[in-house]
C-alpha cells in the first residue's frame, strides 16, 4: 500500500486549517480587505469550473499532447449540472451522470475511453 | 429562548443533519471511488478525508494528482480553494466567543460547508452557541459518514476491473461542475466560472492542462471582479 500522498494530505491540511481556525482563535484576523475577500469568493467556482472543463474537454495522447475532445462525457456532465441547478442535489446528479454514460457505452452509442 | 424552543431547534437540526449524513456518505463514497481510480491507496484517500476534510479540495486534488501537478502547485491551489472557510469561521465567531480555545481549535477543523450551513441555522434559531448541536452537525452528520464512506469507496473501487464501463470516469468532471454550480450565487460567480472555463481550455490546448487549470482558476475571478454585483449579491 502506497503512503506517499499522506504527506500531501498533511500539507493540504496545513494550508486549510488556518482559514477555518484563525477567525475563531485570533479574532480580528478575519478583517481581510474586502477586495481580497471578493476575489477569494470567486476562486472556488472558477477553479472548479476550470477543472471540470479540462477534465471533460481535453484529452492527452501517448506523448501527453493535448487535443480538444467532444464526446458523451459532455452529456453526462451537463446532466449532472442540470440536476444540481434544478434540484440542488449533487449526489443524484453524479449517479445519473455515471448511469447515463454507462448506458451509452453499454449500448455502443459511445465508445469506451 | 426557552428550553423547549432549544429542544425543538435541536430536533430540526437532527432531521436536517440526517439528510446531510446521507449526502456526505454518498458523496464520500464517490470520492473514494474517484481517488481509487486515480491510484490513491486506502490509507492515502483516508488521510485526505481525515486531515483535509474538504470535499471540493479533495476532489480537485484527485484531478491535480492525475494531471501530474507538483505538490507545491497542489498545496497553493488548495489554499485558494479553501479560502472561503474564513468567511464561515468569521460568521460563527460571535457564537463561539464564550467557548474555550481548545474547543474552538477542534471545532475549526470540522468546519465544512455542510457543518456551517447546519450550525449557523441552529444558532440563529436559538440565539446562542450550542456545542452539542455543533458536534452533531460537524462530527456526527458530516465527518463520520464522509470518512467511513471514503474508505468503503476506495476499497470497493479497487474491486471494479473496468471503472469506465460503469461511467465512473465521468464522476470527477461532473463533481467539479456540480460543486462549481453550487457555489454560484450571482453573476460575478457566473462570469468567473465561464472565463475560468475558456481560459483553462485555451491554455490547455496551447500549452499544458495543468497550466490551463491554474490560469483559469486564478484569472476567472479577476474578470469576475470587474462585473457589477447584482442586487441580491449586494444585499
Amino acid at each position: 500500500m502506497t503512503t506517499e500522498l499522506v504527506g500531501l494530505a498533511l500539507l493540504m491540511g496545513l494550508v486549510t486549517y488556518p482559514w477555518r481556525a484563525l477567525p475563531l482563535l485570533a479574532p480580528g484576523i478575519d478583517r481581510i480587505p474586502a477586495g481580497v475577500l471578493a476575489y477569494l469568493r470567486l476562486v472556488g467556482p472558477a477553479m472548479l469550473a476550470a477543472l471540470a472543463s479540462v477534465g471533460v474537454a481535453i484529452s492527452l495522447d501517448a506523448d501527453r499532447h493535448p487535443s480538444f475532445h467532444v464526446g458523451a462525457e459532455w452529456l453526462a456532465v451537463l446532466l449532472c449540472g442540470f440536476v444540481v441547478w434544478r434540484f440542488r442535489n449533487l449526489l443524484v446528479g453524479l449517479v445519473l451522470a455515471a448511469g447515463l454514460l454507462a448506458v451509452l457505452r453499454a449500448t455502443g452509442v459511445a465508445p469506451l475511453p | 429562548m426557552t428550553e423547549p424552543d432549544v429542544t425543538a431547534s435541536r430536533r430540526r437540526l437532527i432531521g436536517d443533519g440526517l439528510g446531510i449524513m446521507v449526502s456526505a456518505g454518498g458523496f464520500g463514497l464517490v470520492y473514494g471511488l474517484a481517488a481509487r481510480a486515480a491510484g490513491f491507496s486506502p490509507l492515502e484517500a483516508g488521510a485526505m478525508s481525515v486531515i483535509v476534510f474538504a470535499g471540493a479540495a479533495q476532489f480537485a486534488a484527485v484531478g491535480y494528482v492525475l494531471g501530474g501537478f507538483s505538490w507545491l502547485g497542489i498545496v497553493v491551489l488548495t489554499a485558494f480553494l479553501n479560502a472561503r472557510h474564513v468567511l464561515y469561521a468569521a460568521a460563527l465567531l460571535p457564537y463561539f466567543a464564550g467557548s474555550s480555545r481548545p474547543v474552538r481549535a477542534v471545532a475549526a477543523h470540522l468546519l465544512t460547508d455542510e457543518a456551517f450551513a447546519l450550525a449557523i441555522a441552529h444558532f440563529r434559531r436559538i440565539g446562542r452557541l450550542d456545542m452539542r448541536g455543533y458536534w452533531w452537525a460537524a462530527f456526527g452528520a458530516t465527518f463520520v459518514p464522509w470518512n467511513v464512506a471514503t474508505i468503503v469507496g476506495v476499497l470497493v473501487g479497487g474491486q471494479i476491473p473496468e471503472p469506465s464501463r460503469f461511467g465512473l470516469d465521468v464522476i470527477f468532471p461532473a463533481a467539479m461542475a456540480g460543486l462549481a454550480l453550487g457555489l454560484i450565487t450571482g453573476r460575478r460567480e457566473v462570469i468567473a466560472a465561464l472565463v475560468g472555463v475558456v481560459v483553462a481550455v485555451g491554455v490547455s490546448l496551447a500549452w499544458d492542462p495543468a497550466a490551463g487549470i491554474i490560469a483559469g482558476g486564478l484569472l476567472g475571478p479577476l474578470v469576475g471582479l470587474g462585473v457589477p454585483e447584482s442586487a441580491s449579491e449586494q444585499a
